[in-house]
């Protein structure tokens, strides 16, 4: 299980091999790449820069990795996430969730990501034509985490 | 001493990113370390206010009013997240 947040891009390829040389038990890898869209609520997005809470912000991702590790058999997990400023096409999220079979995996996955969205501290700063404004947070997102519950 | 951290919208709106803060006395949770903050006034009492909607941490661990603040601490109050 492994957390990392920087700068730089990563290569999702050569994640996934590291992962699967790791352990042959391994029989399904789910993955998920965030990328930075060059629209958002109408505007033109020219470039977005990630701020984070470092500490907490890879506390957070690990408690998660934790809680999806309860819930389904789940091989092993990495999350990249980057900060700093990227522009439209840039990857900004890795998810990689490694198990025995597809089912955990894919379920696995996505429970890190919609956990991600609302519970990891990063903050989105877009720039458009309008001028610089903080991203705010998205009712759909909160939905999407809640139905974990059920 | 506590160390106060500031973030994203939050961090421009108040002008600072970092602070350390003698914790006053009477000043026992999160809650009323909020208030504390409002009663600076200015942008202060208008993003302190209990309406505005802020997530906190104590010790990098997701608080809520009633968590306990005692010397030492580290507090840091954020907008909404909107990673990923």
């Amino acid at each position: 299980m492994s957390v990392r947040i920087h700068e730089q891009d990563f290569d999702v390829s050569a994640e996934m091999a590291a992962m699967r040389r790791g352990n042959p038990k391994i029989g399904a890898i789910a993955s998920f790449v965030g990328v930075v869209r060059d629209i958002n609520e109408g505007d033109s997005v020219a470039t977005m820069t990630l701020e984070h809470y470092p500490g907490m912000t890879e506390k957070a991702i690990s408690e998660i990795i934790d809680q999806a590790c309860g819930r389904w058999e789940v091989l092993d997990a990495l999350v990249i996430h980057r900060v700093g400023t990227l522009k439209p096409t840039d990857q900004i999220v890795l998810v990689i969730v490694a198990s025995t079979h597809r089912g955990d995996a894919f379920a696995a996955c996505e429970f890190i990501m919609d956990f991600l969205k609302t519970r990891a501290p990063f903050w989105k700063k877009e720039i458009t034509p309008q001028g610089a404004r903080w991203v705010d947070a998205r009712v759909a997102d909160d939905q999407a985490a809640e139905r974990w519950k059920t | 001493m506590i160390t106060l951290l500031y973030f994203a919208r939050l961090r421009e709106a108040l002008g600072t990113g970092r602070e350390e803060l003698l914790l006053p006395s009477g000043i026992n949770t999160l809650g009323a370390l909020r208030a504390h903050l409002e009663q600076r006034g200015d942008a202060w009492a208008k993003e302190m206010a209990a309406g505005r909607n802020l997530r906190a941490a104590v010790n990098q661990s997701v608080a809520t009013p009633d968590t306990p603040i005692k010397d030492g601490d580290e507090v840091a109050f954020f907008p909404p997240v909107t990673g990923g």
